[in-house]
């Protein structure tokens, strides 16, 4: 083990060229496996959630107060704790404990980047559209979604990457991911553990800004590329 | 006046909204098929509103508003809308789509298919005064003068007879705005569509209107008339001023200047293979101004005298060769009845 007094770099070729770290149940691939295992199930649930209910929102503005205040409240919501109740409420052995606090968590910047991004849509383009004989679903999805793309993406992009880098507090409560080799290195004070570890979230969140980048090229019309 | 098939009528039509403001109030007034009728008037006088009832954006209070006979609010709005052109101030393009597509909306959305759209839509670009160069563009790589007949073919393209305009040339430039109601007139002489023009600009009112409404705030019909009648007979003091000055000038632009006596050209004006060149002044030419006695209007007579050191407008033909000259008694003369007050 034995970390070197160099830290840094050392600790990262140790962790990563130790070939026991490449295999098995609690290797680098298992664990990231895991890792996205919870977070894609967490973030597709918040996304089912909260963009339909920020497009319905946006579109006929009711309730929009109601959501925007309950989405705020919901960011003051504390992760770790949110995971405790649950695992109070309900006990370990499932993902829920889990899920729930990354839902949470994911849910607020997609639900009021939707709802400002259907909102934000320049009345004109609306009006134009409900006068050539769009009907109200068809300005939604005809209009103004595709208008208010880039903001929506933005408010998948940023809940999926918060996702992704708080899936760690799995490791809390027994359960696998990336988190494992922090809260266990810290455990063991094996701080080449806890250093790879944090790396590989940073990866894994750099992956993700890159793969909406993509998303964002290829569904974005060229006519309306604006936000990143 | 011209009853024709389509035409749309107000019947009584008020619009009152639940704090009491009166946007538009008692409106009757017919506009008839094949004819550019243009609401004018300073801003809350509901020549907006009035517009936007006719095809349901907006509803009435009361009264009624006939489509062919057929009350409007008979019809589901999006259907009545579909059938009918409708053109907004900033043209309101689909910033995604191409210009092509842009324009082929309410083709897609009647269920054409997708080529014939697509055809029907450069066909009216090109109508349009458009490059159809510009179909693959998307619209913010486009002028505002562009988008804004971009906004016109998309009107057009399902060929509706009645065409809305709610103030679609006012956030270009003067020179831009000047094009596009040309345009329009010469689209209008092509289509005959039964157009419902909005503005605030009484001088565009009276450029393209067969008939204008003045309205005033409170949403009132004022005058409801032919152009050269609201510049020499104004129904009141409120209308009087809105025409603003120059009335009597103005006025001049509804007539032919046919009826301009002219004199044989004299001496001074130099002339080559037929054409004016100049008038003799000493060793020099001086300008000369004309005008087409067969196309042009007391107001381009009136110009050409001013334009010319000695008062004398030179008359030419359509292929510039010289008719005679006028002078200004010889205006005087072409001018109906007395001056206006």
């Amino acid at each position: 083990m034995g970390a070197g007094e160099e830290g840094g770099v050392n600790w990262l070729v140790e962790f990563f060229g130790d070939p026991e770290h490449w295999s098995g149940p609690a290797g680098i691939p298992a664990r990231l496996l895991q890792h996205l295992e919870f977070s894609v199930l967490a973030f597709l649930i918040a996304a089912v959630i909260a963009v339909p209910l920020g497009l319905w929102v946006g579109h006929t503005g009711r309730g929009a107060l109601l959501v925007v205040t309950s989405a705020n409240a919901a960011r003051a919501l504390p992760t770790l704790g949110l995971l405790v109740l649950v695992v109070l409420l309900i006990g370990v052995g499932t993902v829920w404990p889990v899920l729930v606090p990354l839902i949470a968590l994911a849910v607020p910047p997609i639900l009021v980047n939707t709802y400002e991004g259907i909102r934000g849509v320049d009345a004109d383009l609306r009006d134009a559209a409900y006068g050539m004989g769009l009907r109200g679903r068809q300005v939604l999805f005809r209009a103004l979604v595709p208008v208010a793309l880039p903001l929506i993406l933005l408010g998948l992009r940023l809940a999926a990457i918060q996702v992704v880098a708080t899936a760690t507090v799995a490791a809390y409560v027994g359960l696998g991911g990336l988190g494992r080799f922090i809260i266990d290195g810290l455990a063991t004070k094996d701080y080449g553990s806890v250093f790879g570890g944090a790396v590989l979230v940073v990866l894994l969140a750099l992956a993700v800004q890159w793969a909406f980048t993509l998303v964002h090229r290829v569904v974005v019309s060229p006519g309306v590329r604006q936000v990143r | 006046m011209n009853k024709g098939l389509r035409v749309i009528t107000f019947e009584g039509v008020t619009k009152r909204y639940p704090d009491g403001t009166v946007a538009v109030d008692n409106l009757s007034l017919d506009v008839p098929d094949g004819s550019v009728t243009v609401f004018v008037g300073p801003s809350g006088c509901g020549k907006t509103t009035s517009l936007r009832m006719i095809n349901r954006m907006i509803d009435a209070t009361e009264g009624r508003i006939r489509l062919d006979g057929r009350d409007v609010k008979e019809i589901e709005p999006a259907t009545l809308r579909r059938g009918i052109g409708y053109v907004i101030q900033q043209a309101g393009l689909f910033p995604h789509r191409r210009i092509v597509d842009n324009v082929a909306t309410v083709p897609y959305l009647l269920g054409w298919d997708k080529k014939k759209a697509r055809a029907r839509a450069m066909e009216l670009l090109e109508r349009v005064g458009l490059d159809v160069k510009l179909a693959e563009r998307y619209p913010f790589q486009l002028s505002g003068g562009q988008q804004q007949r971009v906004g016109v073919a998309r009107a057009l393209a399902a060929d509706p007879p009645v065409l809305l305009m709610d103030e679609p040339f006012s956030a270009v430039d003067p020179i831009v705005r000047m094009s596009l109601q040309d345009e329009l007139l010469r689209l209008q002489s092509e289509l005959h569509k039964t157009i419902v023009f909005v503005t605030h600009d009484i001088d565009e009112a009276i450029k393209l209107g067969d008939r204008v409404a003045v309205m005033r705030v409170g949403g009132r019909l004022a005058q409801l008339s032919d152009p050269a009648t609201l510049l020499r007979d104004p129904a009141d003091d409120f209308v009087r001023e809105f025409l603003g000055r120059d009335r009597g000038i103005r006025r001049l632009s509804f007539i032919p200047a046919r009826s301009v006596r002219l004199s044989p050209p004299p001496a001074d004006l130099v002339v080559e293979d037929g054409r004016p060149v100049g008038w003799q002044s000493g060793d020099g030419l001086q300008p000369y101004g004309s005008f087409d006695p067969e196309t042009d209007s007391l107001r381009a007579a009136l110009d050409a005298m001013l334009l010319s050191p000695n008062g004398l407008a030179v008359a030419v033909d359509g292929h510039g060769k010289v008719l005679g000259v006028a002078a200004r008694d010889a205006l005087d003369a072409a001018l109906p009845g007395a001056a206006d007050g």
